[in-house]
């Protein structure tokens, strides 16, 4: 990968990064309401597969999912709107953060029901197909997903289907303040599972954005080709908590270390750097990017509570009676 | 295997339950080529209760696909499908497995155009054998329309004829909301007049089965013809009973049970599920915080014991409603 290729990935993963750090400063303040699942160190698996997608592919989230919608094209601004509750958020503050939804760029939504959305992407890969369009299916979910039953028929459904999606897997070694590996049979719990479905499944450095491309383009070919759906493993470590202001104290010293070396910011700016290229340009303007979206978040209206008796039918009301 | 031609609608000979079902999706399959169905058994086994047949035939795998024994993704791909251009048609086989996908009917798909800010719709169809009355048991008899009736976000169907199954499949299956299709199991067999082309019964829409003047009796699918034959009964000692078949829990036709209980100012509720947390408590408190004025005597349920459904007939008969249960409780009101 040349450098003018790169360039705008590393600015997306800034941009994500620098926005996770302005909804975590946001939460502490109070502005943020409820919880946040931030995704700060996943950066590379959102922008690398993003970039190896088409823009009509589809793509299902989890609760940390605020990565998937910026690299899908979903704007700081409206992102920070939804998560401070204004009427220009996202979802119309309806959603929050752990439902960030673009439909329009094919972000089909951040799903809170661990494992839930598999089945939706199987789903909508089997749509694709029925339509005769060449889209496919993306479903990004954590390690903890794979010991739930909805990934297990999802894998087998879209198998014997032979369905153009990808289940890819965030493994950030920990479900909520468990290691995966303490409560899973095998190494890899998605990648070693795959085999069993009859998928193939492979493992990649998850903070090497040019790997994660590299990867997601192959199973993404294949699936298109109609040969069937792909699991990637992609390794990665959450910088925050699971969530809120969890300080992660029951991770060792040494393993946060160890990751917090291995960023993928860091990695790709190194490889830029390599290539003769300077970041400081893009640093700065995402710097500007952000600021600008916190203020007008701020300044955005609060929703009117009328809102909250639309949207349930489809002719935009709640009414159950006649 | 079912006639899917439209040879049987012009003899118009009579038709079954099971049929209607089916020739209500062949209708909607043959108009709308994103109809597709999917479940287990469904396609050249024409499903377990053949509320499938020939659909398979007519249609091809392409249109009516066999799935594993994967009740959630069965209900999380239709719903996956939905949201991308679709009109998935799901059978969930007994309607007491819809607790294994429970998590789609209640969290996923209900809520997703609303926590969207409505840039998502699920026009979906989960279609399910309902109801007890045929000794199959604690498992595959439970009438489970209330569990989707607690749900925010759901259309539930419950159709009692045979040409109420396919208009309302019709009504379904063109809907933009999700929709639960309750089929009754214990009327599957049950025969009707047919439907004429392009029959469409609006979701909603109660209808008045019976006219009467002394009592309003509401019920919904098996217990319509239950309610029925009690006001037959009724009638030889001089009470006539009106009877409303809901149709729908969700929309809830509570215009109709109004206008019927200003005309009776009396109101029974006949229901195969529990008592507790039945629809019946929800239709008689909108009755009454609503008709209060109308009303001259209390108003009554006739339900389901709440123990699960026991196997033998004797059993079974003493826990759902029967036309004996309810004329006895109408009885007791008209000489309130
Ligand atoms: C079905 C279900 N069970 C439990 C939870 C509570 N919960 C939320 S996040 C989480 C951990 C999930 O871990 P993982 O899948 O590894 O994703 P990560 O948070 O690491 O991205 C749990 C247990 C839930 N949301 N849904």
């Amino acid at each position: 990968m040349d450098a003018a290729e790169l360039l705008p990935l590393y600015e997306q993963m800034a941009l994500i990064r620098r926005t996770e750090r302005a909804a975590h400063d946001l939460f502490m303040s109070g502005l943020v309401k409820g919880t946040t699942h931030l995704a700060a160190g996943h950066e590379a698996i959102a922008v690398g597969a993003s970039a190896a997608l088409r823009p009509d592919d589809y793509v299902f989230a989890t609760y940390r999912g605020h990565h998937h919608a910026l690299a899908r094209g979903a704007t700081p601004e409206e992102c920070l709107a939804e998560l401070m509750s204004r009427a220009t958020g996202l979802c119309r503050a309806k959603g929050g953060s752990m439902h960030l939804t673009k439909a329009s760029v094919g972000m089909l939504g951040s799903y809170a029901i661990v494992g839930a959305h598999l089945p939706m992407a199987v789903g909508a890969a089997w749509s694709a197909r029925l339509r005769g369009t060449e889209q496919i299916a993306v479903a990004f979910f954590g390690d903890g997903a794979t010991n739930i039953g909805a990934f297990h028929e999802a894998l087998n459904l879209a198998a014997v289907w032979k369905l153009p999606v990808l289940f890819v897997c965030e493994n950030n070694l920990y479900m909520e303040y468990t290691p995966i590996a303490e409560v899973t049979a095998v190494a890899r719990p998605a990648a070693d599972r795959a085999s069993a479905y009859g998928i193939p499944g492979e493992v990649v450095d998850g903070n090497d954005v040019v790997l994660v491309r590299e990867a997601v383009a192959g199973l993404a070919d294949r699936a298109r080709a109609g040969e069937g759906p792909g699991v990637l493993e992609a390794l990665t470590y959450r910088h925050f908590g699971h969530s809120r202001a969890d300080p992660a104290t029951y991770r060792p010293a040494e393993e946060v270390e160890r990751w917090l070396k291995h960023d993928p910011l860091d990695l790709a700016r190194a490889r830029l750097e390599a290539l003769g290229a300077d970041t400081t340009d893009v640093d700065a303007r995402v710097e500007k990017t952000v600021a600008a979206a916190v203020e007008a978040a701020r300044n955005a209206p609060a929703p009117d509570p009328g809102e909250a008796l639309t949207d349930v039918w489809a002719d935009g009301g709640a009414a159950w009676r006649t | 295997m079912a006639d899917m031609t439209g040879e049987r609608m012009t003899t118009g000979r009579p038709l079954t339950y099971r049929e209607a079902v089916a020739e209500g999706i062949a209708r909607e399959m043959r108009r709308d080529p994103t109809v597709v169905c999917l479940g287990e058994d469904i396609g050249a086994a024409g499903g377990v209760f053949k509320t499938t047949a020939g659909l398979h035939k007519e249609f091809g795998p392409e249109r009516v696909w066999d799935t594993p024994i994967s009740e959630q993704a069965i209900v999380g791909a239709a719903m996956g499908a939905a949201m991308t251009g679709m009109r998935p048609v799901a059978e969930i086989m007994f309607s007491d497995f819809l607790a294994c996908c429970w998590d789609y009917l209640a969290n996923e798909i209900p809520k997703v155009r609303y926590m969207t800010g409505g840039q998502v719709t699920v026009p979906l169809v989960v279609r399910t054998a309902n109801g007890g009355g045929l000794g199959f048991g604690a498992q595959h008899s439970q009438a489970t329309e209330n569990w989707a009736f607690t749900v925010p976000g759901l259309k539930i169907a419950a159709p009692a004829t045979p040409a109420d199954a396919i208009g309302m499949m019709a009504a379904a299956i063109r809907s933009d909301d999700p929709v639960v299709f309750f089929e009754h199991k214990g009327l599957l067999a049950t025969k009707g007049p047919p439907a004429p082309p392009g029959h469409l019964v609006e979701l909603g829409r109660a209808a008045v089965v019976r006219e009467g003047g002394d009592i309003t009796l509401v019920a919904l699918a098996s217990m319509v013809p239950v309610a029925l034959t009690a006001a037959e009964r009724l009638a030889t000692e001089g009470i006539s009973a009106e009877v409303i078949d809901l149709r729908c829990l969700v929309p809830l036709d509570t215009r109709a049970v109004l206008a019927s209980v200003a005309k009776t100012s009396r109101l029974v509720t006949v229901e195969e599920n529990p008592y507790q947390g039945g629809w019946g408590g929800t239709l008689v408190s909108v009755v009454v915080d609503e008709g209060f004025g109308l009303l001259d005597a209390p108003v009554c349920r006739v339900a389901g014991e709440c123990v699960p459904l026991p196997f033998a007939d004797a059993l079974e008969e003493r826990v759902i409603p029967t036309v004996d249960k309810v004329v006895a409780r109408v009885r007791d009101l008209a000489a309130y």
